[in-house]
């Protein structure tokens, strides 16, 4: 949706335990860019990182909603759930830390690598999360 | 090497995106866990896999990358043959393991290594 002053602003909810639908909030969002003519390289990086974390919204957070806002400058993506939250953020970020289940596993993800990529492929990353009452994860990409 | 190549080389059959035959691969990544994909980086990148998800053709989408080879004779289901097509994407299948794909790449010249180079 496009604002007056050219912001552009997207929401979307994200279903939980659904891996079959997890990932199209991402995919709308990386129409969106394409379509402002924003190029490749940003657009790969913001897209890998929102879908990074919409798919830990879905098989960690039990759900959640995306709020995307584009304006001239950046790309801001927050993903928000109500789930477990995370307890030791520090050791969560270490590439390979994974509580995901063998079931999570066969289904292709519990590399432990899903936050370590949004830190790599986003420009600014801030999470916020309290055990029991959930996580929220900003991704900022920057257009210069 | 261009997509037609690696379909003769690991005789794989075609299941959708006949688009991209003639398009050029530099360097290749094989992997179950779409977590250790999306930390490679590199352009024009072929996708081995022996993962049977819609979840592989999402990574795919959001990594740019247009071809995909299930390997070990892997049959994806038709809404993942739709979504790949739905993307551009073109899906091979072969009956060889994922050693052994990766061996007759790698030995014609396939050697881009992709992450953190
Ligand atoms: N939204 C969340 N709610 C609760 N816990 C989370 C959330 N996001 C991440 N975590 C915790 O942090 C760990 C590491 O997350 P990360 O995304 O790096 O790896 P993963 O999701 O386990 O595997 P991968 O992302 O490689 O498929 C998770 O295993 C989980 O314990
Ligand atoms: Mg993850």
């Amino acid at each position: 949706m496009g604002l007056s002053d050219g912001t552009i602003k997207m929401s979307f909810t994200i279903l939980p335990d659904d891996l079959t639908a997890a990932g199209e909030a991402s995919s709308s969002m990386k129409k969106m860019l394409n379509q402002l003519g924003v190029s490749p390289q940003l657009v790969k990086k913001a897209a890998i990182a929102m879908y990074e974390a919409e798919i830990n919204a879905v098989i960690h957070g039990g759900g959640g909603i995306a709020d995307i806002i584009i304006d001239g400058q950046k790309i801001e993506i927050l993903i928000r759930d109500e789930g477990p939250g995370i307890p030791d953020l520090e050791l969560a970020m270490q590439e390979g830390y994974s509580t995901a289940s063998d079931e999570i596993r066969e289904m292709g993800f519990g590399a432990g690598m899903g936050l370590p990529n949004m830190k790599r492929y986003s420009d600014e990353l801030i999470i916020h999360s309290e055990v029991g009452k959930g996580t929220s994860v900003k991704i900022i990409v920057n257009f210069y | 090497m261009k997509v037609r190549e690696i379909m003769k080389l690991l005789e794989a059959e075609l299941l959708a995106g006949e688009e991209n035959l003639d398009m050029e691969i530099n360097s290749a990544c094989g992997a179950d866990l779409m977590s250790d994909v999306m930390a490679f980086v590199k352009d024009h990148v072929l996708l081995l896999t022996g993962l049977v998800s819609p979840q592989v053709i999402r990574t795919a989408e959001m990594m740019d990358i247009k071809v995909i080879v299930f390997v070990r004779g892997k049959n994806p289901p038709q809404n993942i043959i739709d979504l790949a097509k739905e993307k551009g994407i073109t899906v091979l299948r072969t009956k060889h393991p994922m050693f052994i794909s990766c061996g007759k790449l790698y030995s014609q010249g396939m050697i881009g290594r992709g992450v953190w180079d």
